[in-house]
């Protein structure tokens, strides 16, 4: 598949003690793909994500993208993150260039040009000269949603993006994060730990659990595109959800309603 | 006039009324003490004495002269240390083993006073200019270093992170990330360098210069002019006063812009 994630396990050394914070993930992800990697804290999500996004790699096992290991991050993938990452020393209109500033091929002109595109999308083109910090933690995640659209990467890693919102703002951007992608389907891995931004955004929700991380299920959540946080079925896959995480044992992996 | 611009007007009113008592205190007692002591006045200068010297150095145009000689020695002693301690320190802090290696030995230079090398200084580069020049390049050299290492050291992971993501090269990233990143604590070391670099310029031009602030402090304890000494101490003062506020201005406008400012 796309993204084969085979036999990765990550062991941490702290205070002299050996730390297994994943163990043996088993994962593949098809292209265009929305995946929630859900669980509770200190279940490895983050852990798992950096594997993937190349920041830092497994203590064994491997991550393959497309054919080929990942050892370090990419230009084709973008990560967002929870505290947005976006430099205070410059514009918003400047943070958005960041994505193509290492691209040759691009003039500065052009660069621009794309950045003001993306700045509009996400609805904020009316602060292309403000700060960051001028910025609500709602529009700075949208900077950061700008940015990353603007590398026109495949693969966008995003580590509880919305968890610093509060919730009225995070139900705009899972929205907005849902027509996004609706308009040019790029592979998306989500952590998250509120069950029902998962089941609201994911294709797939990959359930972990804590000591040591690993995914305890896979499933699919078939609810269509158009989803409503108030329906049956979608509060019927939130209770799954629960259970699984409360059952003893691995939960058949693959299961789908 | 809205309530809000009597209250702001009231308030700074209020602010300028303690620095005015404040310094009328501080010559009452000044002039109570000349007035009622028996120390000779050549010896121990009444305030109005002081104004009387200060009026003198003014009128006969000297002051200026000094005042030149001391700015262009301190700026470029002080331009330097600060250009090379943020390069350097920026490099030794990026590569830590680097500053492993270099730190044991900075931290037995950085608590030798700047005056203990001026034998050397003198030696070196005889008297004029220079001994000022490198005992302020020596005062503020080490702290500038010691916080642009730091500030490098304490960069927020998520910088870094966001710089390997998007490909920021390998030299790039100094002007891209790691100054900007380090600078509101390479500022605050640049202020406090800029304090003690000033101290020591009287000292380096009380022994190798035949001008400037530093050197006027000498010639008027020759002349035996207390009250030219003291409003020379006075300018001194002023002028290391000015310069703090100037840089306070410039650390505040910046921390502003980097969105850190302090209530
Ligand atoms: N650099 C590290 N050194 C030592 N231990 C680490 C390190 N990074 C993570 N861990 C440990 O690994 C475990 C998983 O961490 P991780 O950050 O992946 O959890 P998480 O699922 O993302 O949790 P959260 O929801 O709180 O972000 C935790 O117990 C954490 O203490
Ligand atoms: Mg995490």
């Amino acid at each position: 598949m796309y993204i084969d994630i085979t036999n990765v396990n990550k062991q941490f050394t702290h205070k002299g003690k050996l730390f297994t914070a994943l163990e043996n993930v088993n994962l593949s992800i098809d292209r265009g793909e929305f995946i929630c990697l859900l669980g509770p804290s200190g279940c490895g999500k983050s852990t798992l994500l950096n594997a993937i996004a190349g920041f830092d790699p497994p203590s064994s096992g491997t991550v393959v993208i497309d054919g080929c290991e990942v050892r370090k991050p990419s230009s084709r993938n973008v990560t967002i993150f929870q505290n947005y990452g976006l430099l205070p020393w410059r514009n918003v209109l400047r943070n958005v260039e960041l994505a193509l500033e290492s691209r040759k091929d691009i003039t500065r002109a052009k660069r621009e040009e794309i950045a003001r595109k993306n700045l509009d999308l996400v609805g904020l083109s009316g602060f292309a000269d403000a700060s960051p910090h001028q910025l609500s933690g709602g529009m700075q995640q949208r900077v950061a949603i700008a940015r990353a659209l603007t590398a026109d990467p495949e693969i966008i890693f995003m580590d509880e993006p919305f968890g610093a919102l509060d919730a009225i703002t995070r139900m705009k951007l899972q929205d907005d994060i849902r027509a996004i992608r609706k308009e040019n389907r790029k592979t998306i891995i989500f952590v998250t730990h509120d069950i029902e931004e998962a089941v609201y955004l994911a294709d797939r929700v990959v359930v972990m659990t804590p000591n040591p991380g690993k995914v305890k299920s896979v499933i699919k959540v078939e609810l269509g595109p158009s989803r409503n946080r108030t329906g049956q079925d979608f509060f019927m896959l939130r209770q799954k959800i629960l259970e699984i995480f409360s059952m003893k044992h691995d939960y058949p992996i693959e299961y789908s309603i | 006039m809205s309530n809000k611009a009597v209250r702001y007007l009231w308030k700074k009113a209020r602010a300028l009324g303690w620095v005015a008592l404040s310094f009328l205190i501080f010559l009452t007692v000044w002039g109570l003490a000349s007035y009622f002591s028996n120390v000779n006045a050549a010896l121990f200068p009444s305030p109005l004495g002081a104004l009387h010297g200060f009026l003198e150095v003014l009128a006969d145009g000297s002051l200026y002269g000094h005042i030149a000689a001391s700015m262009f020695r301190f700026w470029s002693g002080f331009a330097v240390a600060v250009v090379l301690a943020v390069v350097s320190g920026a490099v030794f802090g990026w590569y830590v083993p680097l500053f492993r290696l270099a730190n044991p030995v900075v931290q037995l230079l950085r608590p030798i006073s700047p005056i203990a090398w001026m034998p050397f200084i003198v030696l070196m580069f005889g008297i004029g200019d220079m001994p000022a020049i490198v005992t302020i390049f020596i005062a503020a050299f080490f702290p500038v270093f010691l916080s642009a290492v730091s500030g490098v050291m304490n960069i927020p992971e998520i910088y870094l992170k966001v710089a390997r993501n998007f490909g920021v090269g390998r030299f790039e990233i100094f002007w891209k990330i790691i100054f900007p990143a380090a600078f509101p604590q390479i500022m605050s070391g640049i202020h406090l360098a800029l304090g003690s670099a000033w101290v020591f310029l009287v000292c380096g031009e009380m022994i190798g210069a035949q001008s400037g602030l530093g050197y006027l402090i000498i010639d008027a304890r020759n002349n035996l002019r207390s009250d030219i000494l003291v409003a020379d101490i006075t300018v001194i003062g002023l002028i290391g006063f000015l310069l703090d506020a100037l840089l306070k201005f410039a650390e505040g406008r910046m921390l502003k812009r980097w969105g850190l400012e302090k209530e």
